[in-house]
């Protein structure tokens, strides 16, 4: 479903994605990992479409068209989801419009006609149960006030939601207490089938206890420098990233 | 015209005018009214009209707003309409009773005044000041000075006609009363309308008004209202601003609250080619409450201009203002909130706030905060922020498939909402929710059911 091609990205002048490669095929978890500073959330917000980032080279095709060749908000209506590592808090959009309005305009791309006031939140109610979201903040602005964990739970709501192919998840865990975690990654689960993909973008190898990926892949220095499947990233756990870093550097 | 005449002042000019027609000014006015005239021309020789050399009126030049030769209506004009044909404002909920002013005169000839229940009266303050003389001549004249403002000197000495209500001790008034204020020619209009609300203790009323330009000359408004708000009294006072970009109006707007008494006043300022609201508060006892909150939206070459003067004359007095602005294409516009603490105003709680998203970069604000403050025990802020669009927000909501025009309008109107949901009438409240829903769309030109195109 997607293929990125030595993808190079750049803000403000400085290259941050250096030629990156790799496939995601429908089913699949990918997991992305790699210390600071290596181009994880760079990556993630390209495939999203945020503008402040120049893409200089390479290409990504989406179930074969030009993913970049979309605004973001086409992108998310073609079933890319990006879970933000910082959701953004929205004073005076309430949770209910912000879902209601991004629902329509999905359906309006796809040519379907505005959902229902009761099919909405009876679509509402249930999703909010699957991420064990407290019913109180769907009445709330959009993130406004919420907890660390609430804001990551809001998100995994809204892939709920919005049902996408594929989602990249950038950093859901950071923040998150054990129980959290577990939720957001049952969550996540849950929603897996055999049509949809999810790229994980973390840090740590904790997340990968819940969320099982096919591939593991390290980023570092804006190229991905190792993949393998899930046991890479426990390998990474104990040994750190130098050991690849310096093959790197070779 | 003579070379002379184009470099007359404006000033010189009203004079003039003044002069020359002080029989039609005078005429249908009580003695007492017409003394006050006197004074007030004496005043407005003095002061004149605030140019941009006048501090308070610096991003405003009013002077040159004056300058022009529009007909003023010294008598009231024979314009038949049928209110139904043009304009049905269908807000729910309102006072049945409708009062239109037709260029600053009260519309229905034939009932001047009408009889509330309980004793409240409403009508034309031409016909009220003489049908009332001890009601009016205690209150008019007595909140808005005519020797600090210019114009409120001018309209003090040219004023006619406008709206009087009169609610007596204890009476509420349940249902608000709408004031319509029409502008409607076939020539350029000049209208100068005076109101006078009195609310006794313990009373209640809720008051909304609407400007509207029926038609498409170009249009000055300079206007003054006197609210006196007794002791315990309570008013909820709304407005909304829709003119043409062709018209200009100066509001004075002056509140007199006594002890114990609250004001909620909002501006929703839609459309209009210049508009600069005044508004003047005197907390005039202890433990009064004032909330004046105002939103603008700007578009094109309009320009607004609010100015606020909170006067905390007494102690445990709270007063809150908020002021949201949304500037599109080459608007301009200027927010001047001062807070006047007075030595013994102890415990004054004065809290403003003006914050403004200027959608281009030729959209231009000023806003200037002026806080004075004489008393040692209190708790006073203020804030003023000018930006864009949040670029973080905008983002979020597209990466969930909201296209960018849509996105911006949702902020948009998430910001606008913290004034809107200051409306404390709730049919009006959603009514403006629309409005203002409408006009960030740019699908509004009119009131809904009004049939006239005259944005």
């Amino acid at each position: 479903m997607l293929s990125i091609k030595n993808l190079h990205a750049n803000i403000e002048g400085k290259e941050i994605l250096k030629g990156i490669n790799f496939e995601v095929k429908p089913g699949e978890v990918h997991a992305i990992m790699g210390p600071n500073g290596s181009g994880k959330s760079t990556l993630a917000s390209v495939l999203a479409g945020r503008e402040i980032f120049n893409v200089t080279e390479g290409e990504v095709s989406y179930f074969g068209k030009d993913l970049l060749d979309m605004s973001a908000e086409e992108r998310a209506s073609e079933g890319v989801f990006l879970g933000f590592q910082y959701p953004i808090e929205i004073p005076g959009v309430s949770m209910v419009n912000f879902m209601k309005t991004a629902v329509n305009e999905q359906r309006k791309h796809k040519g379907l006609d505005p959902m229902s006031a009761s099919d909405f939140l009876k679509l509402m109610r249930e999703k909010k149960e699957l991420v064990e979201l407290d019913a109180a903040l769907a009445n709330r602005s959009v993130n406004e006030g919420f907890s660390g964990g609430e804001k990551k739970r809001n998100e995994i709501f809204q892939m709920a939601m919005l049902e996408p192919k594929l989602s990249i998840l950038d950093e859901t865990d950071s923040g998150l207490d054990i129980d959290a975690l577990r939720i957001v990654a049952n969550g996540v689960n849950k929603l897996k089938t055999k049509d949809n993909a999810t790229i994980v973008i973390t840090h740590y190898q904790r997340l990968l206890d819940y969320i099982i990926p096919d591939f593991v892949h390290v980023l570092y220095n804006g190229k991905i420098i190792k993949s393998g499947g899930k046991d890479l990233a426990l390998e990474l756990e104990e040994k750190g990233y130098d050991w690849l870093k310096k093959g790197e550097n070779l | 015209m003579s070379l002379e005449d184009i470099k007359t002042e404006p000033k010189i000019k009203f004079l003039d005018i003044y002069q020359k027609n002080i029989d039609d000014i005078q005429n249908g006015s009580p003695d007492y009214i017409n003394k006050i005239r006197e004074e007030a021309i004496v005043a407005f020789e003095k002061l004149g009209i605030p140019d941009k050399k006048n501090e308070d009126y610096k991003y405003t030049d009013l002077n040159k707003e004056f300058n022009n030769g529009f007909k003023m209506y010294l008598s009231p004009k024979n314009i038949q309409f049928k209110v139904d044909d043009i304009f049905t404002c269908d807000v729910p909920d309102l006072n049945t009773k409708v009062i239109l002013l037709l260029n600053g005169w009260y519309y229905d000839r034939e009932n001047l005044i009408h009889e509330l229940p309980n004793g409240a009266l409403i009508g034309s303050l031409q016909a009220a000041a003489q049908k009332y003389p001890e009601l009016v001549k205690k209150h008019f004249a007595k909140y808005a000075k005519i020797d600090k403002e210019g114009l409120v000197a001018m309209n003090t000495a040219f004023a006619k006609d406008g709206v009087f209500m009169y609610v007596p001790k204890g009476v509420v008034i349940e249902k608000p009363i709408q004031i319509i204020n029409i502008l409607m020619d076939d020539e350029e209009g000049f209208t100068q309308h005076r109101n006078l609300f009195v609310l006794e203790e313990n009373s209640q009323a809720s008051i909304v008004v609407c400007d509207h330009t029926l038609s498409r000359p170009n249009f000055l408004t300079n206007s003054v209202t006197e609210v006196f708000v007794g002791e315990r009294a309570n008013l909820k006072y709304s407005r909304m601003q829709n003119e043409h970009n062709g018209s200009k109006q100066v509001s004075n707007l002056y509140f007199q609250q006594e002890k114990n008494s609250t004001v909620d006043t909002n501006t929703i300022t839609l459309h209009g080619g210049l508009i600069r609201n005044n508004v003047h508060v005197l907390l005039n006892g202890e433990f009064c409450e004032n909330n004046t909150t105002g939103l603008y939206l700007n578009d094109k070459g309009q320009h607004i201009d609010n100015y606020v003067f909170m006067d905390h004359a007494y102690p445990n007095c709270l007063s809150n203002q908020l002021f949201k602005g949304v500037l599109d294409d080459f608007a301009t516009g200027a927010f001047n909130g001062r807070v006047l603490v007075r030595k013994d105003a102890q415990k004054t709680q004065a809290f403003q706030s003006n914050n403004n998203i200027l959608l281009t970069d030729d959209a231009d604000i000023n806003t200037k905060p002026q806080l004075e403050i004489y008393a040692d025990d209190v708790k006073c802020s203020h804030g003023a922020t000018v930006g864009q669009l949040d670029e973080d927000a905008l983002f979020y909501l597209r990466a969930r498939g909201i296209d960018k025009k849509e996105a911006k309008l949702l902020l948009m109107y998430a910001f606008a909402h913290d004034v809107i949901k200051t409306i404390q009438v709730p049919a009006l409240q959603e009514r403006i929710q629309d409005l203002v829903d409408k006009r960030l769309r740019g699908e509004l030109s009119r009131c809904n059911s009004c049939q006239m195109h005259c944005c």
